[in-house]
Parts: structure tokens; C-alpha cells; sequence
């Protein structure tokens, strides 16, 4: 019997699919907001924030589960670049999920901008007012954000692959907490 | 339980059963895809974006890198603002109830050239930014204009087309505007009061009005839809008409302020029920009750190439508790295409110091 677990946490299973749902519903506001010129864009643009802040809390709880559970190993028969590519993902998963909302932050406080959550929730700046930082920033906001949805579409691509055509236990560690009979 | 180190070993799939999967993994990705390029506009070339609303100023008014895309000839003023506590029952903010407020403005042309002559247009527009003791902000942007020449973005949009050179001629279109306007009514009220206006001389002695719609909210929760003005206190020489051409507003601004503090008025004007609060195109019948707000005091002014009101973005949905945007299409059209205006700038401020060798030429 194997000393390591079948399946990931429930506590870090349940943060990967509030976050999943979370994280692609953020991409897809960002994405609305700055292509629309409706009451869309307000709208949307208020989600995004609370949203963001959101996120970058859980994230961070999130890092602290993934530090004190253990993980389910991958299969011994997965090929070496597959195992390289599924570790440099979630380390850039990671990585972009924590810098996205801080970039936001950052680019809002470099505008001069008051962080507002809501119409009275106040957050302190983060940086001091600078154009051309803030130019800086929120270039790198928007490209980062593509780069995310592309791993996203990248991770999503395959844990299908584990779950459909390799049919090993990758997808199913995630997905339930116990072994299918 | 599955052993991890010797997993176990499925029949491998048939060719056809392989390629079904693959198709269907390429199916969920490609259909995430989709709807990511939906949204943000790929298979929409129709929808107005941020973006097209800045390209057609850039288009009408050439690309002068550093400046804003649209009121781009301006001066920084600073200044403060007094409350009188008399908007203090219909909103909460804290602008209307602390004694002083610190402001940081602009006062500018409407016109996408930053080299354009103060006589070309009869409008000037004053901007503001209010900084709350608690960290809140108020940004508005104001024209001297009543009413705003259309209702809609998507007819704003249009108007600036149809201002823009024609690709044959690399002139615009003498037909074009007057077209415009015979297909768009609700332009009666602005081309009424364009008629009679003339380009003042000053930019002291001119009325500001927010033009769009917003709500005061006070701290039982009770909105009142408003529109706000500021009225010079300095009438001494209202009506004196401008000059010809030139960059004389600047000037008389600069020579007013190291006289003595100039002096606005703020006039909250309450809605009626049934007043129009999302047509910025229609004015609200006279005899509206009107609150005197406080009163707005410049004191200095700064070059709009270094001072302080250069990297603001007076996005006028930048609002404290206690001031609400109203559901005007206009106000988030602003907020959205300021935005993409802010971000082409503040990309280009390097390159300011070289319009200012521009300027001289």
C-alpha cells in the first residue's frame, strides 16, 4: 500500500473548483469590460475588482493547503515531458493567479486612482501615482491575463487527455475523493 | 485500491475511438475559446469598443503622443472647495460636509488638437477632482454647454465619423454633418444653443455643467437624480468675445489667478419625477429647485505638460459614497473610452518633452 493519497484534499479539492469557476469567470469580464463601451463596462468593471481581491486571498490560503496536504503522485508511466509540462504549468498557475490581482492593485494605485471595492470599501494604494508605471502595469495586467487563459485552456486540454484517452487516475483525483469500484 | 507505482493496464483504444476523444478534447477547448473571442469582441466588428471611439478622434485629430485624445489643449488649476453643508441632506459624501476639500483641475478646449486656436470653438470644459479627507475621490468633467448634442454613444460615434476626412479627398465631407444632424432630432436643443454661443475670452467667467445625470445619495439611503454647474462668481467681463486665434485663455487664466483666487459656485439642480435622467441630450425644464453646494476656489495655475492634473484621468464615474452614476449610456461610454485614451498617453509621456518643441514650431 502506498504510503501517498489517491486523490488531492477535500479542502484543496474544493478550492480548485471555486477558484477554476472564479478565475474563468474574472478572464471572461476582463475580456467583456475593455471591449465594451455599454453599462456593460461599469457593471463589469465593479465585479472585477471585489472579484480580483477575492481571488488573491484564496490563493493564498490555497498555497498554504497545497504546503501541509499531500499530493497524489502522477502516474509512474506518464512520459518525462508531460511530467516536466504538468510542473511548470501549475508553478506558472500559480504564479498568475497571485500577480494578476496584485498587478490590478498596483495599476490602479499607479493611476492615482482610489481602490474602491465598492462604492465605500477602500483598499490603500499600493504604489505612488506614476504614468508611466502605471502604463507599465497595466500593459502587463492585460498580456498576463491572456497568458493565463491560454494555461487554463492548456490544463483544461489535458486533464481531459489524463481522463479520456490516457484513462489514468489524474482526472479523478481532482474530481472525487474515493476510488471508482 | 490502485497501486500508483504499477498502474493498471487498460486495453489501449481503437484508432477511431482515439481520434473521437481528441476531437472531443478539441471541441471543449475550441468552444472555451470561442466564447472568450466572443466576448471580447473578435466576431463583433460592429460593437462600439473603447477603442474605436479613441481611433476616430485620433483619426479626425492626428495622434499627438502624450496628450489626451480629446480636450487636449489645457492648464492645470488648484485650488480647493468650500461646502456650504446645504447638500448635506441629499448626500452623503464628505465633500459636502467637511468645511475644505482639496481640488486639482483642468481647464480646457473640447477639440482633439492641442495646438487648436482658443477661437475655434465657443466651448470650454473644467475638470475636477475632489480628494476626501478619506481617501474617497470625485471626479467630474464639465462642459459650458447645457446639453450634450446627442444622447447615445453609438450616435456620438457616428458624429465623429462623419467628421472625419474622407479617404479620396483627405477632407471631411461638407455633407456629412448636416446629414447627421437632419437624422438626429434630439441634436435640436445643442444646435439651438450653439447658435448664439460665441468663444468667450476667458475661461474664467464661464458656466461648467456636468451635462449628464447622476444620483446624491444621502445617508438614509434616499437618491435624487441631479445635474450639476458651476457658475463664476467673476461676471466682470462675461460677454466680451474672444480674440482671434491664438492661446489667449491660458494667459488671461495665469494673469486672473495672480490677482486673487477665482470663484465658481456649485449648483446642485434636483430632478422632477419624470425628468429625463438618461438623455443628456435634453435639458430639464426651468424652476427646478437648485442648491447652492459651496463654493469652488482656484488659486493657482500649472502647465498641463508637468502639473498635477496631467496623469489624472477625470473619469466622472470616479465617485465618493453618496454620488451615484446615473444609467445615462454617456457616463460609462466616458468612463470606458477615457480609460483607453489614459492608457495611450501615459504610454507616450516620454515623448512630451518633444510636442513642446512641436508647440513651437
Amino acid at each position: 500500500m502506498s504510503a501517498q493519497p489517491n486523490h488531492f484534499a477535500p479542502l484543496a479539492r474544493l478550492l480548485h473548483w471555486l477558484m477554476a469557476v472564479m478565475i474563468i469567470a474574472m478572464l471572461f469580464i476582463g475580456a467583456g469590460m475593455v471591449a465594451s463601451v455599454s453599462e456593460r463596462h461599469e457593471w463589469l468593471i465593479n465585479l472585477h475588482k471585489p472579484l480580483g481581491i477575492a481571488i488573491l486571498l484564496l490563493v493564498i490560503v490555497r498555497l498554504v493547503v497545497r504546503f501541509s496536504t499531500r499530493q497524489p503522485p502522477l502516474p509512474a508511466d506518464l512520459p518525462g515531458w508531460q511530467v516536466l509540462a504538468a510542473k511548470a504549468s501549475h508553478v506558472l498557475l500559480y504564479i498568475l493567479m497571485f500577480v494578476l490581482p496584485l498587478l490590478g492593485w498596483a495599476m490602479i494605485s499607479a493611476a492615482g486612482d482610489p481602490v474602491m471595492l465598492s462604492s465605500s470599501v477602500q483598499l490603500p494604494s499600493i504604489l505612488p501615482a506614476n504614468a508611466q508605471v502605471f502604463a507599465f502595469l497595466r500593459k502587463a495586467h492585460g498580456y498576463l491575463a491572456y497568458l493565463l487563459f491560454l494555461t487554463v485552456l492548456l490544463h483544461l486540454a489535458a486533464a481531459l487527455f489524463h481522463g479520456w484517452v490516457r484513462r489514468d487516475e489524474v482526472l479523478d483525483s481532482m474530481l472525487r475523493g474515493r476510488d471508482r469500484a | 485500491m490502485v497501486d500508483r507505482s504499477s498502474p493498471p493496464t487498460r486495453p489501449p483504444l481503437s484508432g477511431a475511438s482515439l481520434t473521437l476523444r481528441l476531437a472531443g478534447i478539441a471541441v471543449v477547448v475550441a468552444a472555451m475559446a470561442g466564447a472568450f473571442a466572443y466576448v471580447n469582441g473578435t466576431f463583433d466588428p460592429q460593437r462600439l469598443t473603447p477603442k474605436k471611439l479613441i481611433n476616430v478622434l485620433e483619426t479626425n485629430n492626428g495622434v499627438h503622443p502624450g496628450f489626451r485624445r480629446n480636450h487636449s489643449k489645457g492648464v492645470c488649476v488648484i485650488g480647493h472647495f468650500e461646502s456650504s453643508g446645504e447638500a448635506r441632506s441629499y448626500s452623503s459624501a464628505q465633500v459636502f460636509n467637511d468645511a475644505r476639500t482639496p481640488v486639482v483641475g483642468r481647464l480646457a478646449l473640447p477639440a482633439g488638437n492641442p495646438y487648436a486656436p482658443d477661437s475655434s470653438v465657443p466651448i470650454r470644459s473644467l475638470a475636477l477632482r475632489f480628494t476626501q479627507a478619506n481617501g474617497q475621490q470625485w471626479r467630474t468633467g464639465m462642459n459650458s454647454m447645457p446639453v450634450f448634442p446627442v444622447g447615445t454613444p453609438e450616435a456620438f460615434y457616428q458624429l465623429q465619423q462623419a467628421q472625419s476626412p474622407d479617404p479620396a479627398t483627405g477632407k471631411p465631407n461638407p455633407a456629412a454633418v448636416p446629414a447627421f444632424f437632419g437624422a438626429h432630432p434630439e441634436a435640436g436643443p445643442f444646435l439651438a444653443w450653439i447658435k448664439t454661443a460665441r468663444p468667450s475670452a476667458s475661461y474664467a467667467t464661464e458656466t461648467y455643467n456636468s451635462v449628464n445625470a447622476f444620483y446624491l445619495v444621502n445617508a438614509a439611503g434616499q437618491r435624487q437624480a441631479v445635474r450639476w454647474s458651476m457658475v463664476p462668481l467673476a461676471q466682470d467681463a462675461a460677454g466680451a468675445t474672444a480674440p482671434e486665434g491664438g492661446d489667449f485663455l491660458e494667459k488671461d487664466l495665469v494673469q486672473r489667478i495672480s490677482a486673487g483666487p477665482l470663484r465658481w459656485q456649485l449648483n446642485i439642480t434636483l430632478a422632477d419625477a419624470g425628468d429625463p435622467v438618461n438623455d443628456a441630450s435634453k435639458a430639464w425644464p426651468d424652476g427646478r429647485k437648485v442648491v447652492n453646494a459651496g463654493t469652488l476656489v482656484l488659486e493657482s495655475t500649472q502647465p498641463q505638460l508637468n502639473g498635477e492634473c496631467r496623469d489624472i484621468n477625470y473619469d466622472p464615474l470616479v465617485l465618493p459614497a453618496g454620488i451615484e452614476g446615473s444609467d445615462d449610456p454617456l457616463l460609462a461610454a466616458r468612463s470606458a473610452g477615457y480609460a483607453s485614451s489614459y492608457l495611450r498617453r501615459t504610454s507616450e509621456v516620454s515623448q512630451l518633452p518633444a510636442a513642446k518643441k512641436e508647440a513651437q514650431q
